[in-house]
């Protein structure tokens, strides 16, 4: 029988680590399809499939969405579930198995991607024996992180746990529902769903793998990490009750408006639309809540760069969150749909939201966990977030430029109602803004070599005290 | 969509819209024995995690109620409410049957607006369209629709590729009349090489010499000659012509010449007779209407002429 009396530490570190190996390598392959977009013959060996942008573009955006965020949703939610119930984490060995059973997924996805062997279905790529693997790691998950709430030995459940809560429930129905393939062979299956509707099934999972996967699981780190860094109560405990409930409520419908001006009814596309717009307020109760919590203690910024970190993923949140809702109105959607602005915006979110508060969050952890007070160097923590930072910032303002000079020479006419520029036209002008791009990738991911080396020498230093992993006495309160 | 569905839909969409309200209102209540206003509100998690008991930001609050209430109204006006088309009676178009849609209004619209650019050219003949100096503007209004329609198979400057024929070098397929342009571009072209496997290596080798020699090439003389005989006794003659010059009625290419489509080396050429092809140049006059077709005529025509 393992020890009730010490919180499980061992499967947080494993996860922590594979996150910034990850980080690396999800961010690494990045940065190469954004290189092969500025410089199209990259490839000498050129006619190499795996290599190609159409392989290796998948495997960026599963590594970083469910390699990189997912280890780190993982550890971050290990962590807080046993702290903030004072309970180890329930189901004894299930946990072990969810870290080596995601590990495996990871790479049979890293294998599988690049053979060309894929449902065709934006991040949900991955064909269904290792779909079925991810639904029974997925339910191990929800059994180890609902267990230790159940036998927790405090009354109320703190409002990060919620916010993992529904997230762990909702990617299980999301995923399932839109893995149900029927199955050819061991590497193709077809969508159960005809045309449309597996269309708006796959946006529906599409857009709520970004509400629920890298929103609202991310929040729940928020939550934990920037009170805890700042050392502040949560600025308001109504706002999270209700930033919650509507927030994990509305952003359920907010898929068609993937699919706007397409073969979906125009009832789909309006209700998904307005849904969308109704987001931006419960969104922002989250920037709100976080940034606010720093209150009375805004002087730390000056001088902590894990806050930073944590409070800049936030400003990013709110710009991001604000950005959302108004590419889903049509008429902005009709300018903005197919050109680099989407790129810009998934950027915004996943490099100056999800990254940034998962590597803030990772900075508080790691020395937790490994029995040390800080990370090995706060100055490399330091040049990590200004790295990091003018990295995003590179990013996203290039495509923004790109996508909206994109969408205005698509739709510019002659005065005969003939198009003023011809496609090449606009990708010929697009050029620039990839290498500056390229540059913010490049930076982005350099500042993950600080943490690797960061992690490294923290994790290995010397003075190595026990990590303080305890469970103390229930209090009664 | 069916009554069931439609309602199904309606009281979803309501009761997230209201929940949202509810919540707010709900939220907002002084309970009895709650903790004061910007006091803590008294629970502890992991040592020191607490929440203050602080009211929602009043501007947030706004925020918030302004799209329920732009989401109301849009409702209203829209389709979105299941079968309820909204009270502007809009549709975008996207569905079959659909009248007096979005669509159907800018296509109208477009059309008024542009087609009488198009219709002042239509009764000027393809040559003169092409030649004569007063009549650029068309052209370049050719030359317009040219990279909008045609460049994604035939190259932005028209030198065609793989498999795409080059519509400057004078050598056309199809013919190059201005009727003939007018056919290939209005009601497009199948062009097809029966595969020849059947025949054998040894039989493909000899033809392939004898192909390569028509256009002049440095080939085995005896394998020429007995090339020769497949290419009579084959089915070759029957598209290509005794003299191998082709036949415009067929699409058939002139072998003669130093033109290939699919390629002129000897493994090129291996590869079309052994799997054969399959040029498809797709139908026109549905997509751009006959004032449209007529003035890529006249581009085209005037590309071939520039040489």
């Amino acid at each position: 029988m393992e020890s009730q009396t010490t919180y499980n530490y061992k499967v947080v570190r494993q996860f922590a680590i594979m996150t910034v190996v990850w980080g690396i390598v999800g961010m690494l392959v990045g940065v190469i399809v954004a290189a092969q977009l500025a410089f199209p013959d990259l490839f000498l060996w050129d006619g190499i499939s795996w290599l190609s942008y159409g392989r290796l573009r998948p495997l960026h955006t599963n590594a970083v969405i469910f390699a990189f965020g997912g280890s780190a949703l993982f550890a971050t939610s290990y962590y807080i579930v046993q702290r903030t119930n004072q309970a180890r984490l329930f189901g004894g060995p299930l946990a072990a198995f969810t870290f080596w059973g995601w590990t495996l997924i990871i790479l049979l996805a890293a294998i599988t991607l690049p053979l060309g062997i894929t449902s065709g279905k934006e991040y949900a790529e991955l064909e269904w024996p290792i779909d079925l693997l991810i639904a029974v790691v997925w339910v191990a998950y929800a059994v180890v992180f609902f267990g230790t709430i159940v036998k927790r030995k405090v009354k109320h459940i703190y409002v990060a746990n919620w916010f993992f809560g529904a997230f762990i429930l909702t990617v299980a129905v999301l995923h399932i529902v839109n893995s149900a393939f029927v199955p050819v062979t061991l590497t193709k299956g077809y969508s159960f769903y005809p045309g449309a509707i597996d269309a708006m099934i796959q946006w529906w999972y599409g857009h709520n793998a970004v509400g629920f996967f890298l929103t609202t699981a991310f929040l729940g780190m928020m939550y934990y990490f920037i009170p805890k860094q700042a050392e502040r109560p949560v600025y308001s405990y109504r706002l999270s009750v209700v930033h919650f409930w509507a927030l994990v409520s509305t952003y359920m419908w907010a898929g068609p408006h993937h699919l706007h001006y397409t073969a979906l009814p125009d009832w789909a596309q309006s209700v998904g639309m307005i849904f969308s717009l109704i987001l931006l307020a419960p969104s922002w109760g989250g920037m709100i809540n976080g940034i606010m919590t720093l209150s009375g203690a805004w002087h730390k910024l000056r001088t902590d760069p894990v806050l930073k970190f944590l409070i800049v993923s936030l400003s990013f949140y709110g710009m991001s969150t604000f950005e959302g809702p108004m590419m889903s109105i049509k008429t902005v959607n009709a300018l903005s749909h197919y050109t680099d602005w989407t790129v810009g915006h998934v950027h915004s979110g996943a490099l100056g939201w999800v990254a940034m508060v998962s590597i803030g969050s990772l900075y508080y952890l790691i020395p937790r966990l490994f029995g040390k007070v800080n990370m090995y160097s706060m100055k490399l923590v330091e040049l990590h977030f200004w790295t990091a930072t003018i990295g995003v910032v590179l990013y996203i303002a290039a495509m923004w430029i790109a996508g909206v000079m994109q969408g205005l020479m698509w739709r510019a006419v002659n005065a005969d109602g003939t198009l003023t520029y011809s496609f090449i036209e606009s990708v010929e002008r697009t050029y620039p803004f990839y290498y500056v791009r390229l540059l913010g990738g490049a930076l982005f991911l350099l500042g993950m070599f600080f943490m690797a080396y960061n992690t490294w020498k923290t994790v290995a230093s010397g003075s190595s005290e026990e990590a303080d992993d305890a469970i103390p006495a229930p209090a009664a309160h | 969509m069916s009554e069931f569905w439609s309602i199904w839909i309606i009281v979803l969409t309501a009761a997230n819209i209201l929940g949202c309200f509810w919540l707010i209102r709900w939220t907002m209540k002084k309970r009895a024995g709650e903790s004061a206003q910007g006091d803590v509100t008294g629970h502890t998690w992991d040592g020191d995690l607490q929440e203050y008991n602080n009211p929602l930001p009043r501007w947030w609050l706004w925020l918030f109620y302004i799209t329920l209430v732009f989401a109301a109204v849009y409702l209203a006006l829209y389709p979105g409410l299941g079968k309820f088309q909204g009270f502007l009676g809009w549709s975008s178009g996207n569905t079959l049957g659909a009248v007096d849609s979005q669509y159907q209004a800018e296509m109208a619209k477009a059309a008024e607006k542009y087609d009488p650019i198009f219709q002042q050219y239509a009764a000027v003949a393809v040559t003169d369209l092409a030649a004569k100096p007063e009549y650029e503007e068309a052209r370049d209004m050719g030359k317009r629709l040219y990279l909008t329609y045609c460049m994604q198979c035939h190259g932005s400057d028209a030198g065609g590729a793989r498999g795409f024929p080059n519509l400057r070098d004078g050598e056309w397929l199809w013919g190059g009349a201005p009727e003939q342009i007018k056919v290939s571009i209005a009601a497009g072209r199948v062009g097809v090489m029966p595969p020849h496997a059947h025949l054998g290596d040894d039989k493909i080798d000899q033809v392939t010499a004898y192909v390569l020699s028509l256009s002049g090439r440095n080939v085995d003389a005896a394998k020429a000659e007995a090339g020769k005989d497949v290419f009579m006794t084959s089915g070759c003659i029957g598209c290509h012509g005794l003299d191998g010059t082709g036949n415009q009625m067929l699409g058939a290419p002139n072998l003669t010449d130093k033109v290939w489509l699919y390629g002129g080396s000897a493994g090129a050429i291996k590869e079309t007779l052994n799997k054969g092809r399959n040029g498809v140049m797709p139908p026109h006059s549905d997509l751009l209407g006959d004032e449209k077709v007529h003035l890529l005529t006249a581009y085209v025509y005037s590309l071939s002429k520039q040489q």
